[in-house]
């Protein structure tokens, strides 16, 4: 029964960080599902949150408060791409599919350009960030604060953007862009910066993802690419569109890695979300919360 | 422009005379992309499917080498390869072809670390390692090899181009709504070719890899793959069949020759040329023959004039 | 027996009916009108005979078959062809080529390339495009690219060709040029229900009409009896037609 009790406490750690996999994946939904870009870069910008934490931790600065820090910075780093690179392209596209192939593309150069920058400045050594580690024993397992901690910051910040997008005036401008762009235009809408806004605001996110992931383990300029894995895993399987089918998903993603780690190989994480993502497709192709 | 294949082709076959062996290998991998550059856009150029996938493929290529290379003869490798191949995008397609593009997209992204980490974790398990050596083959042998491959891509994609086949696909790519509503087989159409593209990316990884010494799942189920090639017929330009010859040709090149001293900057570099050609050169360089040609066209005509101006002048 | 038939053709989508209810025939070799206000359903209607979409409820037979659950691409090589509201060419090739594919892909049996080619030609020759054959599409205007529509839905060799607002921003003279186009598809033994706003069109070339309003069918008769029809007048009192000279 002990391995039973380990297993429980596995899945507690797995809900716990899948609130952080949900926070990274809202992120990418908001640029996949209103701004229509296939933003392969997303997790270089988890992995930029994780390694300007360890610079400012560096500089005696609490990781906790980091955020405020590298937000802002994101959020330009987001705001900037969609308004001149993806403006840019969409303006210059034949079609939307055209636009869509495009845009794919040269977020694809984009993740090497910010990959290989960091990698220049960082290296590609771990970068020890580990904060807030003391752990609670439960269910056999440690817990460590840390884990405690990320969820709620991805809980608290998840319902925030939740309510902003469906309460606020500026959400439903930011829905009314995304269900029709033209129209949305007539209607009054800046849709060139609320776009923009929009993937900065999904950048911003995916940054404070990266801030809370470095908090329990080292991170390096590497992790990128498989953080995009994950969040395009969580996206899928919650549904585009969605704030609370991201979080679902990513709760659920976080419970089967660490099944999946606790009683096999964790190499083995990715293909069997992969195996699931397919039986899902073929059964719901929108995800759990999807519409269209 | 078929002057220009066949000259390339008689270089190649003259290659050894002179060549050594490191210059063969650069050829080789430069052949390589073209196979893998060629395939890509035989499928996603056309229909307009983007698939990220080539990876999956090629590195599937790879590894029949790695395990086979002892037991059969390499020709049976590049069937069989060729065949794995086919069944993976066979079923990949089957499942997301039928639905939005994006899907399609996330999931041959996702193929590439699906089969690298199942790879991975399977040779651990049975074979207990997790790196592969490749038995050394006779350079000239392995040249002639991959250039015969390239050269039956390449003709296989013009002789699609210009079959119903290729119609059919142009005509989901024109507007996949009004070629279903036209009796074309969409999913049908889709999932074929495809799947016949995965069957070159795949022989292409069991040819490139007796040159390579060594590697591994990381190493053969690596993005780049999917990358590289996909840079180099957007570069080169999708309008024309020899636009992802002339893009792989040079990005291999490239590649082979610079990635090892100059890894990070080639990497970077490589990101860089690609957002400044999406956003400056959407139809490659192919796309800037007929600019040029205006622009050279009125330059010349100014010249002309000028000088017809000067005689004028000194009468 | 009416060549192409519906009962109780409904579809939600969400809460709301975008058709409901429907019943309605059409008899072969006639031309049928299918009108009402924007929002009424018309288009919707023909995704579900064409099968864009699925019918949420009710059946459609074709010459006595169901079509219910079957796929574009096989409604087309029974003989059901159409164009469309927002005109779907394929712009980046020639206008040969876009007919081709009709002459290629919608009959139920292999056409051999001499076959296709000369029926692609035909009818081109018919919509009266062939001099443009070789132009890429996205270069012709808004009323050829239409036509070239025409001629690739006639490639496929259609018994019932459904028509989306063929006559949509064009003017007068345009118009009578496109009314007899389809008098003479209608000539050659082809079936048509016409989508359109342009009443001078509909009254003129139409055997009868049916009229939807709010996805329910209002009413359905010949001109005179529509044209005098109460309900209709009201639903199309403040509305803006076309009402020709």
């Amino acid at each position: 029964m002990a391995e039973a009790e380990r297993l429980l406490g596995l899945a507690v750690i797995g809900i716990l960080a899948g609130g952080v996999y949900g926070l990274l994946a809202v992120g990418l939904s908001l640029q996949i599902g209103i701004c229509r870009v296939l933003n392969i870069t997303h997790g270089e910008f988890a992995m930029l949150g994780g390694v300007l934490t360890f610079t400012l931790v560096e500089l005696g600065i609490n990781p906790l408060v980091a955020p405020v820090i590298i937000g802002p910075i994101l959020f330009g780093i987001g705001f900037l791409l969609q308004a001149t690179l993806f403006k840019g392209i969409k303006v210059r596209a034949p079609s939307p599919a055209a636009f869509e192939g495009n845009a794919l593309l040269a977020a694809f150069g984009v993740m090497y350009i910010i990959s290989y920058i960091a990698r220049m400045e960082f290296g590609t050594r771990a970068l020890p960030t580990h904060y807030l580690t003391e752990g609670l024993q439960f269910l056999g397992v440690s817990i460590q604060l840390n884990l405690i901690v990320g969820f709620a910051v991805a809980a608290v910040l998840g319902i925030a953007v939740y309510l902003f997008l469906t309460r606020s005036r500026l959400g439903r401008a930011i829905r009314a862009t995304a269900e029709d762009q033209p129209t949305a235009e007539l209607m009054g809408v800046n849709t060139n910066t609320v776009l923009a806004l929009c993937f900065g605001l999904g950048a911003l996110l995916a940054g404070i993802a990266g801030t809370l992931i470095s908090l329990r383990s080292d991170v390096n300029t590497g992790i990128g690419f498989n953080n995009t894995i994950i969040a395009l895993i969580v996206v899928t399987l919650g549904g585009l569109g969605s704030v609370p089918g991201s979080f679902v998903a990513g709760i659920i993603i976080g419970i089967v890695s660490m099944m999946v780690a606790g009683l096999w190989e964790s190499v083995l994480i990715v293909p069997v979300y992969y195996a699931m993502l397919m039986v899902l497709l073929l059964a719901r192709p929108t995800g759990i919360f999807g519409k269209k | 422009m078929v002057g220009f294949l066949i000259l390339l082709i008689a270089f190649v076959l003259t290659f050894p005379l002179y060549g050594g062996a490191y210059p063969t290998r650069v050829l080789i991998v430069m052949l390589m992309y073209t196979v893998l550059a060629v395939s890509w856009a035989m499928f996603s150029g056309t229909t307009g499917y983007m698939s990220l996938a080539p990876a999956a493929f090629f590195g599937t290529g790879i590894y029949s080498t790695a395990l086979l290379q002892h037991y059969l003869p390499f020709p049976v490798i590049i069937v069989i390869a060729g065949l794995i191949s086919f069944v993976l995008a066979f079923l990949l397609g089957l499942v997301t072809l039928r639905l939005k593009g994006i899907y399609f997209t996330i999931f041959s992204f996702g193929l590439v670390v699906f089969i690298g980490n199942t790879i991975n974790y399977v040779e651990a398990e049975i074979f207990g390692r997790h790196g592969w050596i490749f038995e050394a083959l006779d350079r000239t042998t392995l040249l002639y090899t991959m250039l015969g491959l390239a050269v039956v891509t390449v003709l296989a994609a013009y002789f699609i181009s210009r079959s119903r086949l290729g119609l059919a696909m142009r005509s989901i790519g024109g507007n996949e709504e009004a070629a279903e509503h036209m009796g074309v087989n969409t999913t049908r159409i889709k999932v074929l070719t495809f799947a016949i593209s995965a069957i070159f990316m795949g022989a292409a990884g069991v040819v490139v890899a007796p040159s390579l010494s060594y590697s591994n799942s990381g190493i053969a189920f690596s993005v780049t793959y999917s990358f590289i090639p996909i840079v180099a017929a957007v570069f080169g330009g999708m309008g024309q069949l020899y636009g992802p010859v002339i893009g792989a040709l040079v990005f291999g090149f490239l590649e082979k020759t610079l990635k090892a001293t100059l890894l990070t900057y080639f990497m970077l570099g490589f990101g860089i040329i690609m957002v400044v050609v999406i956003l400056f050169l959407p139809n490659g360089l192919i796309g800037l023959v007929p600019i040029l040609r205006d622009k050279l066209g009125g330059v010349i005509q100014k010249l002309r004039k000028g000088g017809q101006a000067e005689q004028h002048a000194d009468t | 027996m009416p060549i192409l038939e519906g009962q109780g053709v409904t579809k939600y989508f969400g809460g709301l009916a975008a058709v409901s209810n429907v019943d309605f025939h059409v008899d072969r070799g006639e031309i049928l009108g299918l009108i009402g206000p924007n929002g009424a359903g018309k288009t919707t209607l023909f995704n579900l005979i064409s099968a864009a979409l699925p019918a949420s409820s009710g059946e459609i037979r074709f010459k006595g078959q169901k079509l219910n659950g079957l796929k574009p691409h096989q409604i087309c090589r029974m003989g059901i062809a159409r164009t469309f509201q927002e005109t779907k060419v394929f712009p980046n090739m020639p206008v040969l080529q876009n007919v081709l594919v009709g002459a290629f892909f919608g009959s139920p049996k292999r056409v051999s390339g001499a076959d296709a080619a000369g029926e692609a030609s035909q009818a081109l020759e018919f919509v009266g495009l062939s001099a443009v054959s070789t132009a890429p599409v996205k270069d012709l205007t808004l009323v050829s690219q239409k036509r070239v529509e025409v001629a690739r839905a006639l490639a496929t060799k259609p018994e019932l060709l459904l028509l989306d607002e063929l006559m949509a921003g064009l003017n007068p003279a345009e118009v009578s040029e496109a009314m007899e186009l389809v008098t003479r598809i209608r000539d050659k033994g082809i079936t048509i229900i016409m989508v359109e706003h342009v009443m001078k069109a509909i009254m003129g070339i139409s055997a009868r009409v049916m009229v939807l309003h709010h996805g329910e069918k209002l009413a359905d008769g010949t001109c005179n009896e529509i044209a005098c029809n109460r309900k209709v007048i009201e639903v199309y009192l403040g509305e803006e037609t076309h009402a020709g000279s």
